[in-house]
């Protein structure tokens, strides 16, 4: 297991090098280049790698409280409800800092996945579809509901650009606030062997003295917290929650003590790679990571479904 | 000693289970047995603080249940339900360690490994013991989840159905070793079976339930008699001595 840390952290590292290099303006050893490198370069990378690392974990997270390998916050509402926070806050209060839409689109994402969360545990017939479905529904009612709201108030085009994942807009100064992600990351990695134990169902960590009720609401609030950073900061990055920790779970299983820190790290990566191929496949010009994402991750994903028949049960 | 007071449970106007007043013993195997939707796994469920009962209650020690730390409660009794439905992917070892985890909370100590390696041994797993669970068959999983409540050391050990899913051989070896570990170490067994004729091989005390209730609570020879048999499920059944050991039939 220590092995494959190694190997992604060196992906993760060649990636971080390579996505400082790319841009419009090539790099030279001038003060005009530094100040590119700080200012933007250096920030867009740093972001990338914080999004990445604490949306695979919130997305890990989760699966366990779920106990459904086919949900991520983008399919169960949890990004829906931040996103209705944030329009909330351009409607009611435009003037508003980062630091108080971010207040509201967590405070919002947590009421969101409460909802969600709560209603899995009330639904006694639990297939292994059903989860994902229900969570599609509900995400979809919550869009629909964003989608009048900010129609009628002619907002439509400001938040769609607003939660479109996308990283080009990110300078020094305006993505700090995700460091508050990856805290709550590695807060996730100190209740480690809970939320694997709470995965286990409630009857078996009951058992096993375990204080349910408790560890199920930290990691509500750990994936709704982390969510709620990303979409303010940077946006929506579909399918990143969902194939990087069945990736993950194929080569060292679900014991996060053991899979979180490459949970993280393959996040990370993934988000590198898909930046890297956005700012290049239309050079000079980008596509936002959203869409890159997009394609990539839910080919990942099917393959994951049709290559592994005996994994996907 | 485990008692119940005055257990009930009801679903609406459903009642499952009608004032339950048990005492299981510290050590020994017991057997509960009883036709489906007696109440057997829901006794299971309330004695083993998994579910509340709509009333009455439920000591260990003469203590209530509610009131020991979750925590401690579950270094003297442990419970294996049927539907253990779990899409993790953790490996044999994994699970085994967890059972550890009222005394190790995350990380196990020498003495917490050792009592993993032998819980392990107990169930004949080592051979599986870097396998996930979701790639084993029902049998080798069951013998994983026992395993796994077996690592708990507690004094009162529920399981329901255990034999679930297992071959004869296996049925066979995991009862010889629970009742084993009841005559050794003192421990105290609760199992729900529908096998009679297991039950009555190993079981030190069976207890009977029907539609709710507890109609019988006695040793195994009181209990193999076909008037009694009958009359706790219903059906003619024949009960005959082979080996010096009574046998029921009950498929013509």
């Amino acid at each position: 297991m220590y092995k494959f840390n190694l190997w992604a952290l060196t992906l993760v590292l060649v990636l971080a090098f390579s996505s400082l290099l790319i841009g419009s303006s090539s790099l030279s050893m001038d003060a005009d280049s530094l100040d590119l490198l700080l200012i933007s370069r250096i920030p867009r990378t740093a972001a990338l790698i914080l999004s990445g690392t604490s949306l695979a974990v919130a997305g890990v997270i989760m699966q366990q409280l779920a106990r459904n390998k086919f949900v991520e916050p983008t399919t169960t509402g949890t990004v829906e409800w931040a996103t209705l926070g944030m329009l909330l806050m351009l409607i009611f209060f435009p003037q508003a800092s980062v630091f108080y839409k971010l207040l509201v689109a967590c405070l919002m994402s947590v009421v969101g996945t409460a909802i969600f969360l709560l209603m899995l545990r009330k639904i006694s017939l639990r297939s292994d579809f059903l989860v994902p479905l229900i969570g599609i529904m509900y995400a979809g009612v919550m869009a629909a509901i964003i989608t009048f709201i900010a129609y009628r108030t002619e907002l439509l085009q400001s938040i769609w650009i607003w939660v479109q994942g996308d990283f080009s807009m990110i300078l020094r100064g305006r993505y700090e606030l995700l460091w508050l992600a990856v805290g709550l990351s590695v807060l996730a990695y100190f209740i480690a062997d809970k939320l694997t134990l709470a995965g286990l169902g409630k009857q078996v960590s009951i058992n096993l003295g375990l204080n349910y009720n408790l560890t199920f609401t930290l990691g509500l609030l750990l994936v709704a917290l982390i969510t709620g950073v990303s979409v303010v900061n940077c946006g929506v990055i579909p399918f990143l929650g969902l194939v990087v920790p069945n990736m993950v779970s194929l080569l060292v299983g679900d014991n996060l003590r053991r899979s979180l820190p490459l949970v993280a790290l393959f996040g990370a990566a993934l988000v590198l790679f898909c930046d890297i191929i956005a700012r290049l496949i239309n050079y000079p010009y980008e596509i936002p990571i959203a869409t890159v994402m997009g394609v990539i991750g839910s080919g990942i994903f099917l393959y994951l479904l049709l290559g592994n028949r005996r994994y996907a049960h | 000693m485990i008692q119940t007071q005055q257990l009930c449970l009801s679903y609406g106007s459903t009642e499952v289970l009608k004032n339950i007043n048990l005492t299981f013993k510290p050590a020994g195997v017991t057997s509960i047995i009883g036709p489906n939707g007696a109440g057997k796994s829901s006794l299971l469920s309330l004695v083993c603080r998994l579910q509340q009962p709509t009333s009455g209650s439920v000591t260990l020690n003469r203590e209530l249940l509610g009131q020991i730390k979750s925590s401690d409660l579950a270094r003297k009794l442990a419970v294996l339900r049927q539907e253990n439905h779990i899409v993790a992917r953790l490996t044999v070892e994994d699970l085994v360690c967890f059972g550890r985890f009222p005394y190790h909370q995350g990380r196990p100590s020498v003495t917490d490994k050792a009592k993993i390696d032998s819980a392990i041994d107990f169930l004949d797993l080592q051979p599986l013991r870097l396998r996930y669970i979701n790639e084993l068959s029902g049998g080798q999983r069951q013998r994983a989840f026992i395993a796994m409540v077996l690592a708990q050391d507690t004094q009162y050990l529920f399981l329901d159905e255990p034999l679930n899913n297992l071959d004869m051989k296996h049925s066979v070896n995991i009862m010889q070793r629970l009742q084993q570990a009841a005559q050794v170490m003192h421990k105290s067994i609760i199992m729900v079976m529908h096998d009679i004729n297991f039950a009555a091989c190993y079981s030190d005390e069976i207890i009977a339930m029907k539609q709710g209730q507890i109609i019988y609570q006695d040793c195994p020879q009181m209990i193999m008699q076909s008037q009694v048999l009958e009359k706790i499920y219903d059906m003619p059944l024949k009960v005959v001595e082979i080996e010096g050991r009574p046998l029921c039939l009950y498929y013509r």
